[in-house]
């Protein structure tokens, strides 16, 4: 097993367990935490495909900007939960054949349903390559985002105000 | 050289596991927390595509960062409707807001 091997299925144990407390844990703030590190592993698998600028977006974007949102929201609304607090509803069970029958259909897709190739393309330089398609290719698209960032600022001002009487 | 279909079991994983959170937890932020965890293996399937796939130009790349420009959006008016839902119930375990009967 090679070095990139082992760091891919490290890092692939290390995501799906903690992905998997942040579903299931009793303590909301755990959970936040949990998703923390998920992402951290998740940044990790990005640079192993290459991908460094995304490595680098995922760590500022996620890791530092939504998990954290996230902390004040939960520090601003909830009683942290306790023991004996439910966590999950009444749906669970169903819920839980439902998205495993999902995990094992999309599993069998990925194995089964592509050719994979038998050596990696030659992949240009990522950065620089991200930036020209923005500007040229996906220029109308990147100023929606643009709009739609800026609609959402706006929202969540509004909505996450208080009410003046 | 790890596998195309590796990096896709991980992210069909990811995503049931997101699946299961969105649909069961009961905490508001738990479900908002469980669908970025749903984001996130989509993002991992298309980078994967992207580096994989010999026709690929890095589309996949500028997919994954429309995707988490969206997700930046969501979580942040997901968190002011949370905070407006505690506002107003006093609860934000979302099975206890039951305006709407049917």
């Amino acid at each position: 097993m090679s070095v990139e091997q082992g760091l891919f299925y490290f890092l692939a144990a290390f995501s799906v367990a903690l992905a998997l407390i942040v579903v299931l844990a009793q303590n909301i703030v755990r959970a936040a935490v949990a998703l923390i590190f998920s992402f951290c592993g998740l940044a990790g698998l990005y640079i192993l495909l290459d991908a460094e600028f995304l490595a680098a977006v995922q760590v500022l974007i996620y890791v530092g900007g939504i998990t954290i949102l996230l902390l004040f929201a939960i520090l601003l609304t909830s009683r942290i939960a306790g023991k004996g607090v439910r966590v999950l509803n009444e749906q669970k069970v169903v819920s839980g054949i439902v998205a495993v029958v999902l995990m094992v259909l999309l599993g069998l897709a990925a194995t089964r349903g592509f050719e994979a190739p038998a050596e990696l393309p030659k992949q240009p330089e990522n950065t620089p390559r991200i930036g020209t398609l923005l500007m040229t290719t996906y220029a109308l698209p990147f100023e929606a985002v643009s709009i739609l960032l800026l609609a959402g600022m706006v929202g969540a001002i509004f909505l996450a105000r208080k009410e003046e009487k | 050289m790890v596998p195309l279909s590796h990096y896709l079991v991980l992210s069909a994983i990811l995503f049931g596991i997101g699946l299961f959170g969105a649909l069961s937890r009961r905490h508001a932020i738990s479900i908002l927390m469980a669908i970025e965890v749903m984001f996130n293996a989509v993002n991992l399937s298309f980078i994967a595509f992207s580096r994989y796939l010999p026709q690929s130009q890095m589309q996949g790349h500028v997919f994954a960062v429309f995707v988490i420009a969206v997700a930046a959006a969501e979580a942040a008016i997901g968190l002011a409707i949370v905070l407006g839902l505690y506002r107003n119930f006093k609860t934000v375990n979302v099975d206890e807001i039951n305006l709407m009967k049917w």
